[in-house]
């Protein structure tokens, strides 16, 4: 009955290096403090340059699309990003209603999104 | 022809923990309905977000009170209820600020009665003060 989650994550070392934090499962009021958690030890470790992989990820509610608002502007004005990539349709969906087309770069896959921070 | 109403009811703690029961619920109870799979994740996301408002806001996380959902459907539409004894807010007076708006305030609430709105067809809300909230739902079933 339960709907798993799970975090893979991999925090930079510092300003220039990159963060990846990887969702799997199922994102809700419940589960979301944990991706908030994750974002939060890249942040605090001033790694700003942050990739969120959605290839695993089966739905996210409002309270997981929260915390990539909660972040976004911080992560920003210290001249990193969040990029979202590896969007199943349905998931995608759901970033769509609120807009978020319109304020995070998405991208098809790890590698492009990467690759995005490095050329910029 | 006749139009038989079929009627279900959920009542779990309240406690995050129990969304993935809410979720299995309503989708099941929509395939029932024959809803096709797209509107089945929309009808998830919307109960999904009005309970988890339930057990946040209106409970504030106390898992002695419960959440109550009770669904009912015919050939038309599925009518959705989500029923707490909690503190009770109108989503109609939530401001309607855009995502930009809200992100610049570092605000992330209100998200949830957004999307409820966008994902159902009709959304009301019944407060009875001091006694129970209720938000009701309603999603057409679309014919083929």
């Amino acid at each position: 009955m339960a709907n798993p989650f799970a975090i893979q994550t991999s925090i930079g070392d510092g300003e220039n290096d990159l963060s990846i934090v990887a969702l799997e499962g199922f994102v809700d009021a419940h589960t979301a403090p944990q991706f908030e958690d994750a974002i939060q030890k890249a942040v605090d470790v001033g790694s700003v340059r942050i990739v969120v992989n959605c290839e695993k990820l089966n739905y996210i509610s409002s309270a997981g699309l929260g915390v990539f608002m909660s972040f976004i502007e911080e992560v920003r004005d210290r001249g990193g990003d969040i990029k979202i990539c590896g969007l199943t349709p349905k998931v995608r969906h759901t970033f769509e209603i609120l807009g978020f087309q319109d304020i995070f770069e998405m991208l098809d896959d790890q590698q492009t999104a990467v690759k995005r921070f490095t050329v910029s | 022809m006749s139009s038989i109403e079929r009627k279900f009811t959920l009542q779990v703690p309240s406690s995050t923990e129990n969304l993935a029961l809410i979720r299995e619920f309503v989708t099941t109870v929509g395939r029932q309905a024959q809803f096709e799979e797209s509107d089945l994740s929309n009808l998830e996301l919307a109960v999904d977000e009005a309970c988890a408002n339930v057990i946040e806001h209106a409970y504030g996380h106390d898992i002695t009170k419960e959440v109550v959902v009770r669904a009912m459907f015919d050939d038309e539409s599925l009518h959705i209820s989500v029923i707490d004894e909690g503190l009770g807010f109108d989503p109609n007076k939530t401001p309607e600020d855009s995502v930009e708006q809200l992100i610049h305030d570092r605000k992330s609430g209100g998200l949830g009665i957004r999307l409820i709105k966008k994902l159902m067809d009709e959304v009301s809300y019944e407060i009875v003060p001091g006694q129970k909230n209720e938000l009701h739902m309603t999603k057409k079933i679309r014919k083929d």
